[in-house]
């Protein structure tokens, strides 16, 4: 466990948050305040399941192991959907907030959209979500040791890294979603986005063996991305109108 | 190692959390232990062409609705918000990576010393009870060394005893930026092996301090001027989180936010008094114990139109504590915003045409030192270390943001202390003892939730 294998999982693990967090939140105040929020709410419904958790651990037998881990996956499952219950109650907050919001940003020019606060909600949900899944790793990772020393997996620390970044991106991507579909009042979405969460959740407690679990969590990943670039107004004339005006820009440039 | 009463004066006066003061009295700045945050004042006078000249991109709306009728008042005041959040988290985030990063990599801090004559009873007790007791005793005698202090401040304030105020401060910050910056030089060196000889040490010693007294008590670049404030509180955090025994440090924190609450709020509250006799004779209320956001800017007196360079800074020359880059103003409204350094003292002409001023936020340094003590504690001690820490750094910005909120919609005196450390004292103890098993577990099968 060397510095290298730190600052690999690191960027591996939180680089696409932190440049999305430079590029698109850290100019504008407001987003900033509604990421930090965001986090915030995805701590409390942490809480608020660690809590269902350990009570639920207290009062059952210690040494079984069976049980223990049946209990650990109830605790997941009351985790996710504690989680998606949270996002709901952000979206609600933040809409009627809304008004409020804009009074309280300077520039009235910049009030933000939905769809903003949707992205921003989820990115903050997914930076505070995988901060908490990685950081620990993370230190443990400048000091000393041998992975998988007990004969597990050695790519302990690359796995917890890709699922990281996976999850804080899906984070975002399902807060798009999430909110899309709370504002067109199609409750399928929020069906279909809990029941993705807890796939990808679900699919984790297969863990040992990674090709269970972090293929099927890029491909969600992907299909998300695509879902959510739609359902914020994307299209494929779009895409293509900004790859031309990036090649005009370009083909300007050299010529001038 | 016995602190002296001035260092605990400092961390006393240093609690306050301000906004910019009223056009026409100055600023409200609070001193004594309890933070403030003082609303009052958001609102200048009615802005000049010059100031609407000053459009940018960021600042439009506010210079517009600036010279609209003054019952826009409100609106104006709420307008204020996000930039100004944002103007204070970074600052206390700064200070709050400074002191984990101490905490985190060296271990002088976390090593058991002594404690403070403040809090003389130990924790080493046999059982709980006493050790609870022993803690409890500890916070009266703190908290009660604070209530004096404030009070024989605000005293001191009253019967205009300006010269011993200001005696006290320097000294105080003479010894925070000259002897506890060695100390802290010395165990990083410690730390990192790092091999320094005596004169060299002294050369910088000596500059680092001589430039923060200066920059700090007389003028300076407002950044640095920041800078030097943020590391002065972290200077004072560690100490409190190296001397203070465990137990007797979290009921501390918990006795200081009530008190700040009630020293702020209620009627006879000795910061309520001291703000109000600031305010009575319209005068700042010290430097060095107030991290302000900006510095003051005021649009030229000269015939010259707005759009041209900013003047350079006026300072108000008849404050007698005399601090002049603490008055503040709210630097985006202008174009260009250099550090400029404030100039003499020269006193502020009301010109015929009406000066446009923002002022800035303004939070204690107490505040600060408090802020940091939470969550260095939380770093130094929790077992579920990073997560605990994290947890309590939102709880805390949190807290800090629900603060200014109710600055904006109440134009008043705040304390910043409550929320805050009501958050962060939660948030500590429910993620280090629900959430750490919790997510502990989850990493060890690597189950993502």
């Amino acid at each position: 466990m060397t510095v290298a294998v730190f600052f690999g999982c690191s960027f591996i693990a939180f680089g696409p948050a932190f440049a999305l967090f430079i590029f698109t939140i850290a100019r504008d105040p407001l987003r900033v305040i509604i990421l930090i929020a965001g986090a915030f709410f995805w701590l409390l419904s942490l809480l608020l399941s660690s809590l269902v958790w350990f009570i639920a651990m207290k009062a059952s037998n210690d040494k079984d192991q069976q049980l223990q881990r049946g209990l650990l996956i109830f605790g997941v499952m009351f985790s996710v959907l504690l989680q998606e219950v949270f996002r709901f109650a952000y979206y609600k907050l933040l809409r009627k907030a809304s008004d409020g919001l804009a009074a309280l940003s300077e520039d009235e020019r910049s009030h933000i959209s939905v769809q903003q606060m949707a992205y921003v909600a989820g990115l903050g949900f997914g930076i505070m979500s995988g901060a908490f899944s990685m950081i620990n790793i993370l230190a443990d990772s400048l000091g000393p040791g041998i992975v998988g020393i007990h004969g597990e997996s050695q790519y302990f620390f690359l796995t917890s890294a890709f699922m990281t970044m996976a999850v804080t991106l899906l984070h975002t991507f399902w807060g798009v979603v999430f909110f899309d579909g709370c504002e067109n009042r199609r409750w399928w979405v929020i069906a279909v986005v809990v029941a993705l969460h807890l796939l990808v959740s679900g699919l984790t407690f297969l863990n040992p063996i990674y090709e269970g679990s972090l293929p099927p969590a890029y491909v969600i990943l992907v299909s998300m991305a695509v879902w959510a670039f739609f359902s914020c107004g994307g299209s494929l004339q779009n895409i293509q109108q900004f790859l031309t005006c990036w090649k005009n820009d370009a083909g300007s440039e050299v010529a001038s | 190692m016995n602190t002296s009463d001035s260092e605990e004066e400092l961390c006393n006066e240093r609690t306050s959390l301000l906004t910019g003061s009223p056009p026409l009295s100055s600023y409200h700045v609070e001193t004594g232990l309890p933070s403030s945050v003082d609303t009052q004042t958001k609102r200048c006078r009615p802005v000049t062409n010059q100031s609407n000249n000053r459009e940018t991109h960021h600042e439009g709306e506010s210079v517009e609705r600036d010279s609209t009728a003054d019952g826009e008042d409100e609106e104006l005041s709420l307008k204020y918000g996000a930039k100004h959040v944002i103007m204070l988290f970074v600052p206390v985030t700064l200070c709050m990576i400074v002191v984990i990063a101490t905490i985190k990599s060296v271990s002088f801090y976390t090593e058991k010393g002594g404690q403070l004559i403040y809090t003389p009873f130990t924790e080493d007790t046999t059982s709980v009870g006493q050790r609870l007791l022993n803690s409890i005793l500890n916070t009266l005698i703190m908290i009660s060394v604070i209530v004096v202090m404030t009070i024989f401040l605000v005293v001191l304030y009253k019967y205009r005893c300006y010269k011993f105020i200001h005696g006290w401060l320097i000294l105080s910050s003479l010894m925070l930026l000259f002897w506890f910056s060695f100390l802290y030089l010395g165990e990083v060196f410690k730390t990192y092996n790092v091999a320094m000889d005596y004169p060299t040490l002294a050369l910088v010693i000596w500059n680092f301090g001589a430039v923060g007294m200066v920059c700090i008590h007389w003028k300076g670049p407002l950044h640095l001027q920041q800078a030097y404030l943020i590391m002065i509180s972290a200077l004072m955090a560690l100490v409190f989180i190296k001397y203070l025994p465990e137990w007797s440090a979290w009921v501390i924190l918990g006795a200081i936010s009530v008190y700040d609450l009630i020293a702020v709020l209620c009627p006879k509250g000795p910061l309520r008094m001291l703000v109000e006799t600031a305010q009575e004779r319209n005068e700042p209320i010290f430097p060095a114990l107030i991290y302000s956001s900006a510095m003051i800017w005021m649009v030229g007196m000269t015939e010259q139109s707005a759009v041209q360079q900013p003047s350079h800074q006026e300072r108000n020359s008849d404050e007698e504590v005399g601090q002049s880059h603490h008055d503040n103003t709210e630097d985006n409204r202008n174009m260009v915003v250099p550090e400029t350094e404030v100039h003499g003292a020269q006193s502020r002409t009301s010109s015929a045409e009406e000066l446009e001023e923002e002022r800035g936020i303004k939070l204690g340094l107490g505040d600060f030192i408090f802020y940091s003590v939470l969550v260095g504690k939380a770093s130094a001690t929790a077992s579920g270390d990073w997560n605990t820490t994290l947890a309590c750094f939102v709880a805390i910005l949190i807290g800090l943001c629900l603060t200014l909120l109710l600055l904006a919609i109440f134009k008043k005196a705040l304390p910043a202390l409550p929320i805050s450390i009501t958050f962060g004292l939660v948030f500590y103890f429910s993620t280090d003892n629900l959430v750490r098993p919790f997510m502990d577990n989850l990493a060890t099968h690597q189950f993502y939730i």
